[in-house]
């Protein structure tokens, strides 16, 4: 008995009562809060805003407690508010060296000027799951006071740069008009800049797995950590309107500069070469796989052979955003039957060839 | 849908959605589109609040277009009542206060997947295509750095040898849908995946064509009465896909047919695809073989889908 | 009569300092077959490089007579001119024949697609013509419509010729051409090349280690050491009198069959 699909309006707004009907749940359990998000889930809300390419704890807060958790729709809905943002300008390059720093250690170095900082990390935890934390006011206890300290820290890579070791990065594309992956299409080949942002707001799974990948040969660049810093900066704007330069606020940044195999030309000094990874929040995972994915694609320009994965720019920067690859993949559940029926038709009618010229080989 | 999800912090959006910056750059890309057709121009495109693959390209195209007065179609195999072209005629309803039709002839705007409407367009219409993979090269040759070059420099070779391995492998070209053209007698160009039965109503068609492909950001045109050929070899012409049957309600030759599968024992009919048509036809007197079937199946258009 | 290929003090180092090759010049003309040998590390490949527009030199330059309108700079030439003389005028027969086909294409539709990069549109015809070549370069025409991976590597070797002699071209750049392959099978391969060479006045620049290759198929020789030419004559002088104390020691080392 055939019955037609029609009615599609109304599933449609039968099945948007059911995610949210599933979404609160069991109406005995509280109701999350977005502040208990914000507040307790915070490695998520650094996730989303570093993916989603913004930077606000709330709305952040909001997109995972709307999407049930589900981390690549949560940072799907903050790509999609920022689209209706008005952009008003751009801000002063964020100066790291002055950060506010809660955590910051070298792995090239035991000690270093201003020391090493742990900080609030799970580096040293056991992973043993925690049963006092099912029930809730178990984690009384407080920490000592960790404040985040104002003495000045300069990085481990400018120190290196200072006596000629590290590669300084290339003037010219730092004085140029810079990339905006927001507003532009990407375009291959792509600069540093172009690079760094698709990274930055690249699927932390993608860019830890290729990082990984380098580790394990394909594009090896013998990394060691120079430094990874953790803390607040400040976000400076010049309005207009004003001329000058004001403080617009601060935001928690993760830095991770990693120092790498030297290198060396006919007219230049062999020395060390770096990978950058930046993100928002404390992500330190993330910052460490994106430094090595930008090394690893800086292969050609240190005239190094692009043979992996890794230092395939087209692959790897076409690949990374996934919004893009969640909604491509997931469109294959729309509707493709006219499609297929021609496919159909043409396998029919190439079955029906193919008998019929058995048949006439038969009969000779 | 829920109502909420389509407004702002202060409670409104734009006029259908993007801001008048995005619709001017989107304006400007559609402009250099027309003006090289079947280039396909590269677009800062934006994030929409449906998923990339479901229609982006084509939303942002209609966004930067559509105005108060336009009457807006939008279709998804053809048919009207889709999920997803349903989804879609809701989002600009809710965000432009459009008005909507099924009707062809009503629409000033139809924006499509993977069907163009059986009816031929005027002058006064426009066609927006959604396109999931806007280049016809890339199975071929994926990286974009060496398409780039294959279109800029008219190397069109590597087309023809994947024309010429399905004649010595199948006897035919075998390619069935987003069947690559040559436009204006210079960019070959990915059709999106409209099935090559719909190929021919590209050429010299009086409506303006636009396509959209959101996720690669690239958007290409047809302007009207403009040069379409099917890519073939000179003694191995483009076929033009023919149906031996006409639509089961309605009685229409030479449509675009669904396979709709009836019963567990093989039963099966084949129904236009194209739901206006056969409504226009059907409210016209006209009948299939199976259209007495049809009212018993409950197999009737019902209002309410607007 | 003029040179079709002139090199002039090319040379070319690589981004770590590493020496490719230095100050290499020669004329070649139409219809000439030049072997450049040495071992590996002797900077010939790097060469090869530049002269068929893979790699720009560093010092010095490449000219081609591109139309027969005189010498031209291979790298002034502007990108679509430039790759569309590496699809006409001339080929690059790879070592590995893998680098040169296209694997996931049949032999015809390899041996027809330089046809219909230039614009080549009647399938009877092109099919035609695939398969006169692939005759000529003895491979059986029920293979016309086979995939490359199912052919021996000399036939794939053979395939790759005549995708590339297909467009009738007027200089070849062969590397190791028979590198990788059985010593009988090598030995058919020269004899086809050589044939195909004579029969259809192809200049050449064939670069081996192997000496027995352009003892075979060279007019001219030269031999190269650590980026630079010790010596160059005409083939069989070089072979049978080596000058330079390098050369007498890559003749004498190789074992008399």
């Amino acid at each position: 008995m055939y019955v037609a699909t029609k009615g599609g309006e109304s599933a449609i707004e039968a099945t948007h009562e059911l995610i949210a009907e599933e979404r609160r749940g069991d109406t005995t359990v509280p109701e999350l809060g977005t502040d208990q998000v914000r507040n307790q889930l915070g490695r998520a809300v650094d996730r989303v805003m570093t993916e989603g390419s913004l930077y606000d704890p709330d709305l952040a807060s909001l997109a995972i407690k709307q999407a049930q958790g589900d981390m690549v729709e949560a940072i799907f809905l903050l790509r999609a508010f920022r689209t209706t943002l008005p952009r008003f300008g751009a801000a002063e390059p964020l100066d790291t060296s002055k950060m506010i720093i809660r955590r910051r250690i070298s792995a090239a170095f035991k000690d270093i000027p201003g020391g090493q900082i742990l900080g609030p990390t799970y580096d040293y935890t056991h992973r043993l799951l925690d049963f006092d934390l099912v029930k809730e006011g178990a984690n009384a206890t407080s920490a000592p006071e960790a404040t985040a300290t104002e003495q000045t820290m300069p990085r481990v890579t400018d120190i290196l740069g200072a006596e000629g070791l590290m590669q300084a990065e290339n003037r010219e594309e730092i004085e140029s008009e810079p990339f905006d992956l927001g507003r532009q299409p990407m375009s291959f080949p792509a600069n540093r800049d172009q690079r760094l942002q698709n990274l930055f707001r690249g699927d932390e799974g993608f860019v830890l797995a290729l990082g990984y990948a380098t580790q394990r040969g394909y594009g090896r660049n013998h990394p060691f950590v120079g430094e990874i810093r953790m803390g607040f900066v400040e976000v400076e704007f010049t309005p207009p309107e004003l001329g000058f330069t004001i403080s617009i606020g601060e935001i928690e940044v993760t830095e991770c500069q990693m120092i790498n195999q030297f290198t060396g030309t006919k007219d230049i000094q062999p020395m060390f070469t770096r990978g950058y990874g930046l993100a928002f929040g404390q992500s330190e995972r993330k910052t460490m796989a994106m430094a090595l994915v930008d090394r690893a694609l800086k292969a050609s320009e240190l005239g190094e052979d692009r043979d992996h994965p890794p230092q395939d720019e087209e692959f790897v920067l076409a690949h990374s955003d996934n919004v893009e690859a969640a909604g491509f993949v997931s469109h294959l559940k729309l509707p493709h039957y006219v499609d297929f029926q021609s496919e159909l038709s043409l396998l029919r009618g190439l079955r029906e060839d193919a008998l019929t010229t058995q048949d006439k080989e038969a009969a000779e | 849908m829920n109502s909420r999800a389509y407004h702002s912090v202060d409670g409104t959006y734009n006029f259908a959605y993007l801001d008048e910056q995005t619709k001017r750059m989107i304006r400007r890309t559609l402009l250099k589109a027309i003006a090289v057709p079947g280039y396909q121009v590269p677009f800062g495109g934006r994030e929409m609040p449906m998923a990339y693959g479901w229609g982006t390209g084509g939303i942002q195209i209609t966004a930067s277009i559509i105005g108060r007065d336009d009457t807006l179609k939008v279709i998804d195999q053809g048919a009207d009542d889709t999920t997803n072209a349903v989804s879609i005629r809701r989002f600009f309803r809710r965000v432009a206060g459009v008005q909507t039709t099924e009707e062809t002839s009503k629409a000033t705007l139809i924006q499509t997947r993977h069907r163009i409407p059986e009816k031929q367009l005027t002058e006064k219409q426009i066609l927006v295509y959604q396109v999931p993979q806007p280049e016809p090269l890339w199975k071929l040759e994926p990286r974009e750095v060496e398409t780039r070059k294959l279109h800029a420099y008219s190397e069109y070779g590597l087309m023809h040898v994947k024309l010429y391995e399905d004649i010595s492998r199948h006897g035919e070209i075998i390619t069935t849908y987003d069947y690559p053209v040559e436009v204006n007698a210079r960019h070959i160009m990915s059709p999106s995946p409209i099935p090559k039965f719909d190929n021919p109503k590209m050429a010299m068609m009086p409506a303006l064509q636009l396509f959209g492909a959101g996720r690669e950001k690239r958007i290409y045109a047809i302007p009207p009465y403009t040069r379409v050929r099917s890519l073939d070899f000179d003694d191995h012409p483009f076929k033009p896909q023919r149906f031996d049957k006409p639509c089961a309600l309605c009685g229409a030759e030479e449509v675009f047919l669904d396979e709709v599968i009836l019963d567990d024992k093989g039963d099966h009919m084949f129904v236009c695809s194209d739901s206006d048509h056969c409504r226009e036809r059907r409210a016209a007197g006209h009948t299939g073989s199976r259209a007495s079937d049809a009212a018993d199946m409950g197999f009737v258009p019902t209002e309410g889908l607007n | 009569m003029n040179a079709l290929l002139e090199a002039q003090s090319v040379g070319h180092s690589y981004a770590g300092g590493q020496l490719g090759c230095e100050d290499v010049s020669f004329r070649l003309y139409p219809g000439e077959v030049l072997g450049v040998v040495g071992e590996s590390g002797s900077g010939k490949s790097t060469l090869l490089g530049c002269l068929s527009g893979m790699i720009e030199p560093s010092q010095g330059s490449v000219r081609f007579d591109a139309g027969g309108q005189g010498l031209r700079d291979v790298f002034s030439l502007s990108e679509p001119e430039r790759r569309l003389l590496m699809r006409t005028d001339w080929g690059i027969v790879r070592q590995n024949p893998r680098d040169g086909l296209r694997m996931n294409v049949s032999a015809g539709g390899n041996v027809g697609e330089r046809l219909m990069a230039v614009g080549a549109r009647n399938y009877t015809e092109i099919r035609g013509e695939a398969l006169d070549w692939l005759t000529r370069v003895e491979i059986p025409s029920g293979r016309i419509d086979d995939l490359p991976r199912t052919f021996s590597g000399g036939m794939q070797q053979r395939v790759q010729i005549a995708r590339i002699l297909v467009s009738k071209p007027r200089l070849v750049f062969m590397d190791e051409p028979t590198g990788g392959l059985d010593v009988s099978v090598q030995a058919r391969l020269l004899d086809l090349l050589r044939g195909l060479v004579r029969d259809l006045g192809v200049a050449a620049v064939v670069v081996t280690h192997d000496l027995a290759v352009v003892r075979l198929l060279s007019d001219r020789l030269m031999v190269m050491r650590q980026g630079r030419v010790v010596e160059s004559g005409l083939t069989d002088q070089v072979l049978d009198d080596p000058q330079h104390p390098y050369s007498q020691l890559l003749v004498s080392s190789v074992l008399q069959a």
